[in-house]
């Protein structure tokens, strides 16, 4: 049983604009049994955060291809992607490298 | 880029760049269709990081190209290059400059007000830019003339206040995309110039992308770890989904590609650095071909090449513009077809006094990829699916539902009027060179100097409105 999380989203380079134009969000992540990863957050995201065109953020199981994911300013890919289980205090933020949105 | 440049000419960087930079903003919205409250906010926070950086800045509205000369069109020759010990001499006179000012820089503030800027556009040129950018039907063609605006914008910006250099923030990315879309918008010919590191096709100011071997990633990064502020805005792609436009498909198909292999940006971007600038074939050295109106790269068609999918286009084009009867069709195209080596715009009728549609004048002076693009822009009727292009010419000779005989006119009223002049001048000029050129041949046959032939030419101008032209064109040559 995972204890809440309290995490801050950030969303930067046009990201936001999915967002109602909100860059940062201090979330709180309920209790639930397996523990948070990068995976359910996304889900997470597209349940209560995203406010229009989910496609243009996330595609399938991850981010859409040209948003960069920095979680306490390192880059995912050295933290194991999608895999990464999330630490209360987290600071995870999305930059959109696309050209349109 | 930005950011780095002003860490290049800190006191204390390791190699002091040597020059002096300026900072031009322009501003989109109207293309976009923002509102004029989010232009406001974006341009005051744009004016907030352009004043922390502390060069001179511009900040121009795209309207402004309503205002711009016809000279913004033409290549200007460079300046000689100098020769090594001229290179040093400036770079001790910029040094002792910068000294002198050095100390005064420090305490002056930048200056509060913009230069250059002739005041917010009004709302008429505002409207026009809407109507111009409204009544392109494809988003492809909507980015590729915003694209073109923007660079004439730029080039003047920088022609006026005396820049020699250009430097814009492409990154390896955007370039990786830039070369795939390009190759799909037909402009195969102009890659070295489109993505290269220096781009000298408008003569006397050159492009360069300083940015292009760093990734987005890199520069995201960079932004991010070193608190550069960043002022977002929206473009005319914004929010459009993948298949939008060429752009936008490129776009998606790059980065996703990347996704699963990281060489694919790296891999393009290395293609691209082999990419040579070579003069096309037949063209004597040293004097360059006609250049197009839009994009200044040397023209890449041949109107004598029937053989090929353009020859046909062009053809296909001409019936569209006059009268559609039978009888008209062959002669015309005959008349195409035999117009090796003369002036490009095949469509001059002899007996015709009216010279030359404007619409297929203009046409006849872009290079295929701004023909295409400029069949979205000014199209009367509905324009087939741009991916048929190749297989559906034929098909632009009518468009689906319209009558025979009344064929949609498109209107060149939306474009901006330097574009226009220039192109109705360069079709005068050349008209007026063929005028003579025929003159001279007519008298080579009949063995007299060709000085008198010339001067029989300026007696028998009697076409009207033309003889200005004409006397214009031999002043010329």
């Amino acid at each position: 049983m995972a204890a809440p999380l309290s995490v801050q989203v950030e969303f930067g380079g046009g990201a936001e604009l999915l967002f109602d134009g909100v860059k940062k969000h201090q979330v709180t992540l309920p209790g639930q049994e397996e523990p948070w990863d990068i995976r359910n957050l996304l889900v997470w995201i597209k349940k209560n955060l995203l406010k229009e065109r989910p496609e243009l953020f996330i595609r399938g199981d991850s981010v859409r291809p040209g948003i960069l994911v920095l979680i306490n300013d390192a880059d995912w890919e050295l933290l194991g992607e999608l895999d990464y289980q999330l630490q209360d205090q987290d600071s995870i933020l999305f930059i959109s490298t696309l050209h349109g949105g | 880029m930005l950011w780095q440049v002003l860490e290049g000419l800190s006191q204390d960087s390791a190699k002091r760049l040597r020059f002096v930079p300026g900072v031009v903003f322009a501003d989109e919205g109207a293309a976009c269709g923002q509102s004029p409250e989010d232009r406001a906010k974006t341009l005051a926070e744009a004016k907030l990081v352009l004043q922390t950086v502390g060069f001179p800045w511009h900040i121009v509205a795209l309207e402004e190209v309503f205002s711009l000369p016809p000279s913004v069109l033409r290549c200007s020759a460079r300046e000689p290059v100098g020769t090594e010990g001229a290179y040093k001499a400036a770079v001790d006179s910029f040094l002792q400059q910068h000294h002198v000012l050095g100390e005064e820089k420090q305490s002056r503030p930048c200056p509060q007000h913009p230069q250059g800027r002739a005041g917010p556009p009004t709302a008429g040129q505002t409207e026009a830019l809407s109507r111009l950018f409204n009544s392109v039907k494809t988003l492809t063609a909507k980015e590729e003339l915003l694209q073109t605006l923007r660079t004439h914008l730029i080039l003047h910006v920088a022609r006026t206040h005396g820049y020699s250099k250009v430097m814009t923030g492409d990154s390896c990315t955007r370039l990786a995309v830039k070369l795939m879309t390009s190759l799909a918008l037909g402009r195969g010919a102009f890659l070295a110039w489109d993505t290269g590191f220096s781009d000298e096709r408008h003569g006397d100011v050159v492009v360069v992308r300083p940015m292009r071997e760093h990734t987005l990633k890199e520069v995201a990064f960079y932004n991010r770890l070193f608190a550069v502020p960043s002022v977002f805005t929206p473009a005319v792609d914004t929010k459009a989904p993948e298949k939008a436009s060429i752009h936008r498909l490129m776009e998606a198909f790059i980065l996703r590609l990347q996704a699963q292999f990281p060489s694919t940006v790296s891999t393009v971007y290395r293609t691209s650095e082999k990419l040579v600038k070579a003069p096309r074939d037949g063209c004597a050295a040293g004097t360059p071909g006609p250049r197009c109106l839009l994009c200044m790269c040397v023209l890449d068609v041949d109107t004598a090449d029937s053989a090929t999918a353009f020859g046909a286009q062009t053809s296909s084009q001409l019936p569209q513009t006059q009268p559609p009867v039978a009888e008209a069709e062959a002669p015309t195209v005959s008349c195409c077809h035999s117009g090796m080596g003369r002036a490009q715009h095949c469509c001059r009728m002899e007996a015709d006094p009216r010279a030359c549609d404007p619409r297929a004048c203009v046409t006849a002076q872009l290079c295929y990829g701004c023909r295409v693009n400029m069949k979205d822009l000014v199209s009367g009727g509905p324009s087939p699916a741009r991916e048929q292009a190749g297989a559906g010419l034929g098909l632009r000779l009518r468009s689906p539902g319209t009558s025979g005989s009344s064929l949609l006119q498109p209107s060149l009223d939306p474009l901006p009027p330097y574009i226009l002049a220039e192109a109705q001048l360069r079709s005068q000029r050349a008209e007026a060179e063929q005028e003579i050129q025929e003159r001279l041949l007519e008298a080579e046959d009949g063995a007299r100097p060709g000085a008198t032939s010339a001067e029989q030419a300026h007696e028998d101008g009697a076409r009207p409105g033309a003889t200005s032209a004409e006397q214009e064109g031999a002043d010329g040559l």
